[in-house]
């Protein structure tokens, strides 16, 4: 047991793998000698050498449609995008063939493989390395997309990811890559993709939330708690596809009240979906509407105005108080 | 400082049997009868077919294709190179090689008339299914061939197929480039048809090869004379030769045409004339092929008469198989989404069995 932040977890979900499975690969931009922008391949390349840890040529399409004919050749690929602003050029690999293997052979081929992607905004950086897009990924059959919240979700997610039959768009929070450690246990531990967590348990409202968002809707939930003694539900998504809507509308059916936080922009978005999913399941159980604390319809701004934008602790509380006293 | 030339680059044309059928023996490869024989009947097949699918489609039997009159040597040829260790990775328009490489007719219609149960083309034969989006199969050749220089198998390469118009496409010139600096056993073969559906062969490029292409990736590049059928074939096996000794990739362009329409979904007539489409009858690949053989004297009326007679039943046969099989699960797209079940695909599954209850028999 070590405590890690969420790179150091997610370089060692990398290494257990590679040492257990020599069909496991790295590639990508300055992944290799470099160990990654953010170094969540650091020491993989001198541990197991250039022909498993790829510093690939400068081109994204690239990247994963090679990775898809590695896949294919039954190796299991595990590509890096540099930040998931420079992702949108995989999206006709992942959608036109990744994600259509299975299904245009009728299972007789398959494509594992897991593109990993820092998304998210709150690190202060130049525009494209800030947007949150998981629901542009989570619209395309056939692919599963995951979204860990801490160093230890993420190790048992990106084993799951990488142990995973399908393609996998494993995207990584990088506003908490180094904002906290947790204990990671040495043992192997593998969460299953598909199911959400209640990472806290309540009656009364239930808030919903994944990623970087997870810290500030905790913060709110221990805000609103000392406050008003209000017992919230907090559920943790860790998988947008397939998504766990049993797991929320369960919750609701119970507590009558939600609150779901996201960094992406508001329409078509994950909270939509969820909302509908409460919709057809919970309906009669609901005492006040579904609220939805999320960024707004914009071209996400520059840093110097991204966090006014970005649902905060202070934010999402004002929508518990208005959910709570509907 | 002088200005001074620090590379200069050429880009060979090969070509070994003309247009009249005539072999320049010197370049003829060393092919047996019966090899010689494989191939020409592959082209045979790809061109009967392409005759009965076309009515087939008048007829409403099967959906749109596209047909690969024309070009079946810039395909046959190569595909005669491969062994079953090699991967096919092709597009759309190679129904010869496919033929060749033991695909069944039925399941090319199966295919073509809108039923996946016509790719389910068994994996350990490494031959890929249809690849629509064009030049996209290209990156998939590419990490083929790094799997295979992964896995050590050095008796196994990748060959790709492609249209001119693909080499517009960046998954082209990324695979490419990848495949070059990975040094990865993988043929590119580019049927230059001279038509992408309405753009001709000048409006897609200024290049004045597309062998030349491979120049700026830093491999080998060759022109072959699509239509001949043993150019295909040398160049192929040259370049898989390369291939497996660790040579790395090669680009090979196979000047072809396009005899019939890119699909049977459009009308040629309104982009191109017919003195151009006849300019090319006379390079036609299987006469020339036939020609050829009856010079070697293995091929005679007699025996051209039984092999239409041969491919006509066995397609007839195809065609029936196709047409007896009318059962199809219909939620069998649920049953592929994911390898793993989830609860959410599964209601939805009942969903859909029961809204299909509930339609009447004739909509």
């Amino acid at each position: 047991m070590a405590k890690m932040n969420m790179v150091q977890a997610i370089q060692f979900a990398l290494d257990q793998e590679m040492a257990r499975d020599e069909s496991v690969v790295v590639l990508g931009e300055d992944v290799g000698v470099d160990g990654g922008v953010f170094r969540a391949t650091e020491g993989l390349h001198e541990k197991y050498g250039p022909a498993r840890v790829m510093d690939t040529p400068l081109a994204e399409s690239g990247i994963a449609g090679t990775s898809i004919g590695m896949a294919l050749a039954g190796m299991k690929p595990v590509a890096e995008m540099q930040f998931s602003g420079f992702s949108y050029l995989i999206v006709h690999q992942m959608e036109g063939h990744a994600s259509r293997f299975r299904a245009r052979s009728l299972g007789e081929w398959s494509v594992p493989m897991v593109v990993r992607m820092p998304y998210g905004g709150g690190v202060r950086a130049l525009e494209h390395h800030s947007e949150s897009r998981e629901a542009l990924y989570g619209h395309l059959p056939g692919l599963k997309v995951v979204i860990p919240s801490g160093p230890r979700n993420a190790r048992a997610l990106l084993v799951a990811s990488i142990r995973d039959p399908d393609p996998v768009i494993f995207m990584e929070p990088k506003r908490s890559y180094r904002a906290f450690r947790e204990e990671v246990p040495d043992e192997e531990e593998v969460l299953e993709i598909g199911k959400a967590e209640i990472v806290q348990q309540g009656e009364d409202l239930t808030l919903v939330a994944w990623g970087a968002m997870m810290r500030p809707t905790l913060q709110a939930a221990e805000a609103v708690r000392e406050r008003r003694g209000t017992k919230i539900e907090v559920i943790d998504l860790l998988t947008i596809k397939p998504l766990d809507g049993d797991a929320v509308a369960d919750s609701v059916k119970k507590t009558g009240r939600c609150v779901i936080v996201q960094e992406a922009p508001r329409t078509m978005s994950v909270a939509s979906e969820l909302i509908a999913i409460l919709n057809e399941r919970s309906f009669l159980y609901l005492e006040a509407p579904v609220k939805r604390v999320a960024n707004y319809d914009v071209v996400t701004p520059y840093f110097g105005r991204e966090m006014m934008y970005m649902p905060s602790a202070e934010r999402i509380e004002r929508a518990i108080d208005e959910t709570l006293d509907y | 400082m002088p200005i001074k030339e620090i590379e200069t680059f050429g880009v060979s044309y090969l070509q070994i049997l003309d247009e009249t059928g005539k072999v320049d023996t010197s370049l003829e490869p060393a092919l047996d009868d019966a090899e010689l024989i494989r191939l020409y009947r592959g082209m045979m097949h790809a061109r009967e077919g392409d005759q009965r699918m076309l009515k087939l489609q008048r007829q409403g039997r099967i959906g749109t294709f596209g047909p690969c009159t024309g070009q079946e040597a810039s395909v046959c040829g190569p595909t005669l190179a491969m062994t079953d260790r090699d991967w096919f990775v092709g597009a759309f328009r190679e129904l010869g090689g496919r033929l060749m490489r033991g695909d069944s007719f039925t399941d090319y219609l199966l295919f073509h008339n809108g039923y996946e149960e016509g790719s389910t083309l068994a994996a350990e034969r490494r031959t890929l299914p249809f690849s629509i989006i064009v030049g996209s199969q290209c990156l998939h050749a590419a990490g083929l061939g790094y799997a295979m220089k992964y896995k050590g198998e050095k008796d196994a390469a990748v060959v790709t197929f492609f249209g001119d118009g693909a080499t517009s496409e960046g998954d082209f010139h990324e695979a490419m480039n990848f495949a070059a600096v990975w040094q990865a056993p993988v043929v590119f073969v580019c049927q230059n048809n001279q038509w992408a559906i309405s753009i001709p062969r000048e409006n897609q490029t200024r290049s004045e090869t597309l062998a030349q292409k491979a120049i700026a990736y830093g491999m080998p590049g060759v022109q072959v004379d699509g239509n001949d059928a043993l150019a295909t074939y040398a160049a192929t096996r040259e370049a898989l030769d390369r291939a497996y000794s660790g040579g790395g990739p090669t680009l090979i362009e196979a000047v072809t045409y396009r005899m019939m329409m890119h699909t049977t979904a459009d009308d040629p007539t309104k982009y191109r004339s017919d003195d151009e489409v006849d300019g090319w009858r006379a390079r036609d690949p299987l006469t020339r092929f036939r020609t050829y053989l009856e010079g070697k004297g293995i091929w005679n009326d007699d025996l051209q008469a039984g092999l239409e007679t041969e491919l006509k039943a066995e397609i007839n046969a195809a065609v029936e198989a196709f047409e007896a099989r009318t059962e199809f699960k219909p939620d069998v797209a649920f049953d592929y989404v994911y390898g793993t079940s989830h609860p959410e695909i599964d209601r939805q599954r009942a969903e859909f069995l029961d809204e299909l209850k509930k339609e009447k028999p004739n909509g």
